[in-house]
């Protein structure tokens, strides 16, 4: 079962569960972060060229890794698409992380907007994946306007506080028939165990590695904890009880009487 | 003048790829946009600019 397993995103196919984003630190520790996080999926954004700029992120990214443009920086939907079309001619295929925000305190995801991002970017058939705050009815209607993937964040963006959405995560889980892949605000491994656990297709880290003292060994205690979730998840948690208590050892041949 | 990136340059009447061959820029890393819609590659060569163009030249950088 666990060998085909695969995460599916628009009809193509992953093995790895964890994708890592690439802000924050420095170019030289991407290919350690991507190899030892086992990623094949890793997000970027699209900013002004610097004319002065000697070296390129791409230049440090493995061949064969997908990658995964985010509309960051986009307040509305028209400009989020802009940013969309201009990561597709940058020539490095046609996944798109839909992020839009109007808030600038809390970089809260603009639900309405990115709904309609989604539909303008899906019909020029962008592999869209929107991040989102976890609500059924914006997530259903990302699903009508051609999501491949719902992306809800588990707390802020950049906290590292964790699940703080859990239960309204579990109801997207549990009602949207695309993968669920967790982003934003996971801080530690055991948190995106626990996503993975209650069955997230994915999740999507970068500022807990980025402020962890080190990267590469924090990509790989990450890359543990998802596939120790999934198999969890795969595997069917054992149940709780509501009340009392039940011996693992068997009640008889006590040594006494 | 033509913005480019947000500062005004004296580009009217020069290609963009006349413009891209005076900077460092790696052809290969960028995309450009003209007024809001995106200038082929193989537009480059007949993309004449004018006066009152905006220009925006992107590429990719680390992000989440």
């Amino acid at each position: 079962m666990i060998q085909n397993d695969k995460l599916i995103i628009g009809g193509h196919e992953f093995n790895s569960r964890f994708i890592l984003g690439s802000g924050k630190y420095s170019m030289k520790l991407i290919e350690a972060a991507i190899k030892d996080a086992g990623a094949e999926i890793i997000t970027l954004a699209v900013r002004r060229a610097n004319t002065k700029e000697q070296e390129n992120i791409l230049d440090y990214i493995p061949e064969g890794v997908t990658l995964l443009p985010n509309t960051s920086g986009a307040r509305n939907a028209e400009e989020a698409v802009r940013i969309a079309r201009l990561a597709r001619e940058l020539g490095c295929g046609n996944f798109v992380k839909v992020e839009i925000m109007r808030d600038t305190k809390y970089l809260l995801p603009d639900n309405q907007e990115t709904v309609k991002a989604t539909e303008i970017l899906a019909k020029e058939g962008f592999v869209v994946m929107p991040y989102m705050y976890p609500d059924l009815n914006a997530a259903r209607d990302m699903v009508n306007a051609g999501a491949a993937t719902i992306m809800p964040l588990a707390s802020p963006i950049g906290s590292n506080k964790g699940l703080a959405t859990k239960e309204f995560i579990q109801i997207l889980i549990d009602e949207i028939d695309l993968p669920i892949i967790v982003d934003a605000g996971i801080g530690r491994p055991s948190q995106a165990c626990e996503a993975m656990e209650m069955g997230a297709a994915a999740i999507m880290a970068n500022t807990a590695l980025a402020t962890a003292g080190n990267l590469p060994l924090m990509a790989s205690a990450f890359r543990q904890a998802i596939e120790a979730g999934r198999k969890a998840y795969l595997s069917g948690l054992g149940r709780v009880l509501t009340r009392g208590a039940s011996a693992s050892d068997p009640l008889t041949g006590f040594l006494r009487d | 003048m033509v913005k480019v990136n947000g500062a005004d340059l004296d580009l009217a009447g020069k290609t963009v790829s006349a413009y891209l061959e005076t900077t460092d820029y790696d052809p290969r890393r960028i995309a450009v946009e003209r007024n809001g819609d995106i200038v082929l590659k193989s537009q480059y060569d007949v993309t004449v600019l004018e006066d009152g163009d905006r220009l925006e030249i992107v590429s990719f950088v680390g992000g989440g």
